[in-house]
């Protein structure tokens, strides 16, 4: 390569927390509480990133992408690490990234709640309780119809009132 | 950089020629413990480590690939769903406790070299994971006792004095929460449901009961890494009391049988499996033993 490599235009940590989800691209690595941290260290940059679900495949693809959108800023010197512990819970999902989600119809989740410490974990032997509000209308007239979904990190559910099949985010 | 190339870059680069490696084209998978310091702790044996990480993550990966197996023949749509979900889930476990098993015993073997190119005998899981299901009641009742007895484990392992096992439980018990749910519920759902899904329910618990007891006999290598390994023996109450309010709602009996004997005390930690474990790993291991380090 003869040409110098171009001057960065704009911080690393911008660049990297506007990288979109591979599976979600309507929300970005920071909205999802997945990015952790960026840091600069001379023309090094180190990026933090977390698991959502143990075998999330979209992990390999984020960490390739947030290398590559890197790179093209000007940073050529891109480490991405992964680190386990604290486990990602959807409580880091951000305001903006919750309103992302209901916007785009997409169930933003409730807060986690705490498992017990030490304690077993509760068994739960019904569908969910608390119903989740329909994203759509509002309703609270909706049923779980499979806590599993096209991603790891998501449930099914209908709304009775408006008729729509609907996702959520689930809390974990 | 616009907003279109913002939207479009990530998929236009996926027929591009730089040098990303991208899962949805071929195999460059990423190390799962990148960046994780894998230093062994002090006072951990490193060798003994490995093998109950092998233990571990040999449990997850042959049920995820049993699991694997359902898809396409699942009854429903959200049943098929939710399998490849749990599958994918213990996979995800699979590749980190694999991984963390080849940094413990110095070998450097990578998750690959691990999953595919170990023979029968050198596999550690338990026997309930290799055999498959007879019908979607045994699924369900295999999923049961396996997510149930898995949680309680690596409930315990959140305290492990490795740190990086501790992460992998810790992560892993938000997953198992779900499955441990998604079966119990169905378990409720046939037996206390018509008189076929009862006797089919109770057939499946009776095939899997035998392997019950495997599960809560420690091996020598978990006894000899108190603090670091959890002691299964302490799990059984937990079990018991899980299985006992989901017989119950279910309005089932809990199954009566002889536990499966092993060979001279050995039984599948110790790498004497089934008959059922060769057609797993021969299915599983062919297209890397036919094409040894091949990339696509």
């Amino acid at each position: 390569m003869v040409s110098p490599p171009p001057v960065p235009a704009a911080a690393a940590a911008s660049v990297a927390a506007a990288v979109p989800d591979p599976e979600l691209p309507m929300v970005t690595v920071a909205d999802l509480g997945i990015l952790r941290q960026v840091r600069e260290d001379g023309g090094h940059v180190t990026v933090t990133i977390t698991p959502t679900y143990s075998g999330c495949p979209a992990l390999a693809e984020i960490s390739a992408d947030l290398s590559r959108r890197l790179r093209q800023a000007g940073y050529q010197d891109v480490t991405v690490r992964t680190e386990l512990s604290p486990p990602w819970t959807s409580d880091w999902i951000t305001p903006e990234g919750r309103r992302k989600l209901a916007a785009a119809g997409i169930a933003p989740p409730r807060p986690a709640g705490r498992l017990p410490d030490g304690g077993p974990v509760p068994l739960r032997l019904t569908a969910g309780p608390r119903p989740v509000p329909c994203p759509r209308c509002g309703s609270a007239r909706t049923r779980e119809t499979s806590a599993f979904s096209a991603t790891a990190c998501k449930s099914l559910h209908r709304c009775e009132a408006c008729d729509e099949p609907f996702e959520y985010v689930k809390e974990i | 950089m616009s907003e279109d190339d913002d939207e479009y870059g990530a998929y236009q680069a996926l027929a591009g020629d730089d040098d990303d490696h991208r899962w949805a084209f071929g195999t460059g998978f990423t190390d799962p413990l990148q960046g994780v310091d894998t230093t062994v702790p002090p006072g951990v044996d490193g060798p003994s480590l490995a093998t109950y990480c092998l233990m571990l993550g040999d449990d997850a990966l042959i049920y995820s690939h049993r699991l694997q197996q359902w898809a396409t023949r699942a009854p429903e749509l959200e049943e098929e769903t939710a399998l490849a979900n749990v599958a994918l889930d213990l996979l995800g476990q699979a590749r980190m406790l694999l991984a963390r098993a080849g940094r413990a015993d110095g070998s450097g073997r990578d998750e690959d070299e691990l999953a595919f190119l170990r023979g029968e005998a050198e596999f550690r899981n338990v026997r309930l994971v290799e055999r498959p299901d007879a019908d979607f009641a045994e699924l369900a009742g295999r999923l049961l006792v396996f997510s149930t007895w898995r949680l309680a484990l690596l409930g315990a392992l959140a305290a492990s004095r490795d740190p990086v096992l501790a992460a992998i439980a810790a992560k892993s018990v938000k997953e198992l929460t779900y499955h441990r749910d998604y079966a119990a519920q169905w378990v409720v759902r046939l037996g206390d449901g018509t008189d076929v899904s009862h006797a089919r329910i109770t057939a499946g618990l009776a095939a899997v009961w035998p392997l019950v007891d495997e599960l809560f006999t420690p091996h020598p290598i978990e006894l000899g890494l108190a603090g670091t390994a959890a002691d299964v023996r302490a799990l059984r109450g937990e079990f018991d009391t899980v299985l006992d309010a989901v017989l119950a709602a279910a309005t089932l009996d809990r199954p009566q049988a002889v536990p499966l004997a092993g060979l001279g005390g050995r039984t599948g930690r110790d790498g004497l499996h089934t008959e059922n474990l060769g057609y797993v790993l021969a299915e599983m291991q062919s297209v890397a033993r036919a094409h040894p380090g091949a990339t696509w």
